[in-house]
Parts: structure tokens; C-alpha cells; sequence
């Protein structure tokens, strides 16, 4: 959106998360919201990364150990199963990777630029070790 | 009262419908945002929320951007609480009138504040909601210094960590005094309920929050948060940092009932050394010459001493 000029901001702002009415936000997914162009939902920092999450659903346990740990609301999880990666808002933490409990695991950083397929064609295989 | 939201496991947790946005911006890996999330994810209820000047607050309310859903104030470093505390007694007053719209509705009020706006600057702000009996939560987001302004010392900051007022070099070892016990001052306001979470700890931390949200009066809960910048770790390692928080016993979780009976509410299997927590992280890293060794040692008999002092405190219930 538009940005301000630092003279040209109102006191006391006031900002407004959606358009409209939502009477249940905390029953209202993210896909059914109408943010409004204050939120920053709106806004992206994809820009941050320099490496990136990829996902591999296939060894994944839905343990939702990287929802609940993901400092930017970026792993989306929907009926209790882990769906994806919000790459809009995901900063390439790691958090996610090292709290990822299965062998290999289901989550890998890779660098920015790396294409997803390739990333998960050269996916380890399990450790014995462990 | 409002229904308590049910959260079994994580799985069912994880069907929760986040009221915090990203592209706020927090530090990559930043466990600010991890405690608020667990925090909001554990009701359904109305939210009236504040934040005091921070990092919390800077970085998720960037103008023309807000990462907040739910009704969110800022005023300044120090009032957050009372910020919150003003809204609690406006809306007694209006419910008391019968004036309000949709009166069974039930917010939950909560501040959000920094070691720094909590243990230091905003301390008497704090101590008078507490003392005045408002139906709100405190809550600290401890990283144990002034992250935003680039790591000075708090009176949370512990031993022998270098920060930029107290900087760890030839003849000086950092910061030379012992943190603040904030959750024994807060207690001593006779209040409902006080307790210390940390993130890692999510069960932990959403019963503490539940709780919290279910008594009468105020509450305050202190936060472990592991901050990578002033920490000095990699942004990947905030929960593993964390994990030596808790399980080396320098963060323990407990609560106070009514500010007169503690309870420990998590005992590591096993206890890891402090040393291995002070390893992980920049701050500490001078500790490991020589000439400040015998301060491991000492830090050891610290953490020590306060778990048995717990422990003597949960068994006789007070
Ligand atoms: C009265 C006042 N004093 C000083 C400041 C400058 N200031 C802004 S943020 C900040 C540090 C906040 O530290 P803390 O409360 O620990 O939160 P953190 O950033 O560490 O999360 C300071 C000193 C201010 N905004 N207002
Ligand atoms: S400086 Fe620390 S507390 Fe502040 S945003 Fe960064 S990681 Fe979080
Ligand atoms: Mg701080």
C-alpha cells in the first residue's frame, strides 16, 4: 500500500485489522478473513530469506511441533494435518527444521533459489545412527 | 463465565485460528512471537491487548501495519499495564450500567510488556494494577535486556552476561548483580496467581494462560524469552536454547496460588548443566577464559541453591 510521509500521520492512529464485521475471529480461518490493507497479512518478508523451508509430506507425523514453534504464524495447519509453508511470511528462521522430530525429516532448509523438486529429489535418506 | 477453550494435545491446539499476523518485524526466530502465540491460541474469548514499547511493540506495529487481530493499544514504555488496567475498569463500570451491547462476551485483558517496561521502568505501573485488584494478565516477554534499543542491562539481566552497559572485557566479567526475583515481588501483592513459562514448554504455558484467565483478579506471568540477537544465537536455535532454559533449571517453571502457595510445575528428567546454557550463547562467552571460569562454578551453585529453595518453599506450601 501507499506509504505515509512522517508528517502526514494522524495521532493517535487507529488501524483496522479487517473490512467489515467478523463477530467470531478466533472461528474464522485466515482464508476467510477480510483483512484489510493494515494488516500485515497484507504485507510480505520473503525478502529476508537467504534459505528457505522446504516441506516432504511424505515422512511427516502431523505432530504440529513446527506449527506451534513457528515464530510467524507461517506453517499452515488445517484439521490437525500440517498442509504447507506460508511463503510470504516464513523468515527463514529454522525453527521449524530443528524441532521436525521424524528420521529424515519432513522439513529441510535449502537455499532460496533452490528449485522445490530438486530440493526434495535430494532429500537424505533415514539415519541409522539414531 | 465463558466456556474454557479445550486443547487436549497439540494436534487439537493446532486447530486454533491465529489472531497474530507475520510479516511483522520481529528477528528471524524471535520467541517474542512464539509466547504470544501461545498465549492468544489458548481462548477463544474477545482480546483486549496492549504492548508496552519494545521490540514486541515496534515490530508489530509498523504504520501503517498492525499484526494484531483483536483489539491492541500502545501508549507508551511504562503503561501498557495501566493502558490495559483503564479499559478492565471501563468495562466493569459499563457492564455495572447495563450499557454494554453484547455483555456476555467476556474479554480477556492482557498486557504484553518487556523485562525492561516490566522489572525497571514500568515497575510501579505494574505493582498498582496488581494492588488495585483489575481482572487483567501481565505478561513478560523476559529476553533480560532492552532489546530494541540494542541490549542495555535490566535488573533482569543476570550475572556475568555482557551487555552493552555492562560489557564483559579485561577487567570486567559484564553485569556484576543478581536478576530481579520479579514473580516473588509480584506474589507478594497477595494476587490470584503468579507463574514463570517458558515457550518450549506449550502445555505448560496454555494451562498457566487458562488459568490465569479463569481466576478472578490479576495475574502475572513472567516469559522466558530467548532472544537471538542479544543472546547471540542462531535464529534456528531459540527452542533448543529454551530447552537448556528450562531443563538446567535456570528458567524453572512453577506457580503461586494466591501469593502463598508455590507449586513446580515442570522437574526436568534430566537436569542438564548450567554450563552447557551458558555455552550455547554469545552473551556468556568470555565466562569460558580463565580468568572468569570460577564463575561457571558459582552460577551452578546459584541455580542450585534456588531449587532447592523451591522445592522447600512447594513442600511447605508457602
Ligand atoms: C520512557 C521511555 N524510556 C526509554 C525509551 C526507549 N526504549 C524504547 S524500547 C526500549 C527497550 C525495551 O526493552 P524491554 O522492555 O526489555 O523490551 P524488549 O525490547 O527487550 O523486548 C527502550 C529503552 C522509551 N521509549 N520510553
Ligand atoms: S532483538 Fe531479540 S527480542 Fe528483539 S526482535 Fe530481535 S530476537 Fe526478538
Ligand atoms: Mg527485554
Amino acid at each position: 500500500m501507499a506509504k505515509k510521509g512522517w508528517d502526514e500521520f494522524e495521532i493517535g492512529a487507529m488501524l483496522r485489522s479487517f473490512d467489515g464485521k467478523i463477530d467470531d475471529i478466533a472461528g474464522t480461518r485466515q482464508e476467510d478473513r477480510d483483512y484489510s490493507e493494515n494488516s500485515s497479512y497484507t504485507a510480505s518478508v520473503a525478502d529476508w530469506r537467504l534459505i528457505k523451508p522446504v516441506f516432504n509430506k511424505d515422512y511427516c507425523i502431523d505432530c504440529q511441533f513446527c506449527w506451534v514453534y513457528c515464530p510467524d504464524v507461517s506453517i499452515i495447519s488445517r484439521d490437525k494435518k500440517m498442509i504447507g509453508i506460508d511463503m510470504d511470511h516464513c523468515k527463514g528462521c529454522g525453527i521449524c527444521v530443528e524441532v521436525c522430530p521424524t528420521n529424515p525429516k519432513s522439513l529441510l532448509m535449502f537455499p532460496e533459489q533452490e528449485e522445490e523438486e530438486a530440493a526434495i529429489a535430494s532429500w537424505p535418506a533415514k539415519n541409522e545412527e539414531k | 463465565m465463558s466456556e474454557m477453550k479445550k486443547i487436549k494435545n497439540l494436534k487439537e491446539f493446532s486447530t486454533s485460528a491465529d489472531r497474530f499476523e507475520g510479516a511483522n518485524l520481529l528477528c528471524p526466530g524471535c520467541a517474542h512471537s512464539i509466547i504470544v502465540r501461545e498465549v492468544l491460541n489458548a481462548t477463544n474469548d474477545d482480546l483486549v491487548l496492549s504492548a508496552s514499547t519494545g521490540c514486541l511493540e515496534v515490530c508489530t506495529a509498523v504504520y501503517p501495519y498492525t499484526s494484531w487481530d483483536a483489539s491492541w493499544i500502545h501508549i507508551g514504555f511504562e503503561n501498557g499495564s495501566t493502558a490495559v488496567a483503564g479499559a478492565e475498569a471501563m468495562y466493569k463500570a459499563l457492564k455495572t450500567k447495563g450499557r454494554l451491547k453484547q455483555p456476555d462476551r467476556n474479554p480477556k485483558f492482557v498486557s504484553f510488556a518487556g523485562d525492561g517496561a516490566s522489572y525497571d521502568i514500568g515497575f510501579q505501573w505494574i505493582s498498582g494494577c496488581m494492588e488495585r485488584g483489575h481482572n487483567m494478565m501481565h505478561i513478560v516477554l523476559d529476553n533480560e535486556v532492552y532489546a530494541n534499543t540494542g541490549g542495555q542491562r535490566s535488573s533482569s539481566t543476570p550475572i556475568g552476561a555482557s551487555a552493552t552497559t555492562s560489557p564483559a572485557g579485561r577487567i570486567s566479567y559484564g553485569e556484576k548483580r543478581n536478576k530481579k526475583d520479579m514473580v516473588s515481588i509480584m506474589a507478594s501483592h497477595h494476587i490470584p496467581y503468579s507463574a514463570q513459562v517458558s515457550p518450549n514448554k506449550w502445555k505448560d504455558m496454555v494451562k498457566k494462560i487458562q488459568h490465569g484467565f479463569a481466576v478472578d483478579g490479576p495475574v502475572f506471568i513472567n516469559a522466558a524469552s530467548p532472544c537471538t540477537t542479544e543472546w547471540k544465537f542462531d535464529p534456528k536455535d531459540t527452542m533448543t536454547i529454551a530447552d537448556l532454559a528450562t531443563d538446567s533449571l535456570v528458567f524453572p517453571l512453577y506457580e503461586i496460588i494466591d501469593g502463598r502457595e508455590l507449586n513446580i510445575t515442570y522437574r526436568p528428567k534430566n537436569i542438564v548443566p548450567v554450563e552447557d546454557y551458558l555455552a550455547a550463547q554469545g552473551r556468556f562467552k568470555h565466562l569460558f577464559k580463565d580468568q572468569y571460569k570460577y564463575l561457571i562454578k558459582e552460577w551452578q551453585e546459584r541455580i542450585d541453591d534456588n531449587w532447592a529453595y523451591l522445592q522447600r518453599r512447594e513442600e511447605a506450601k508457602v
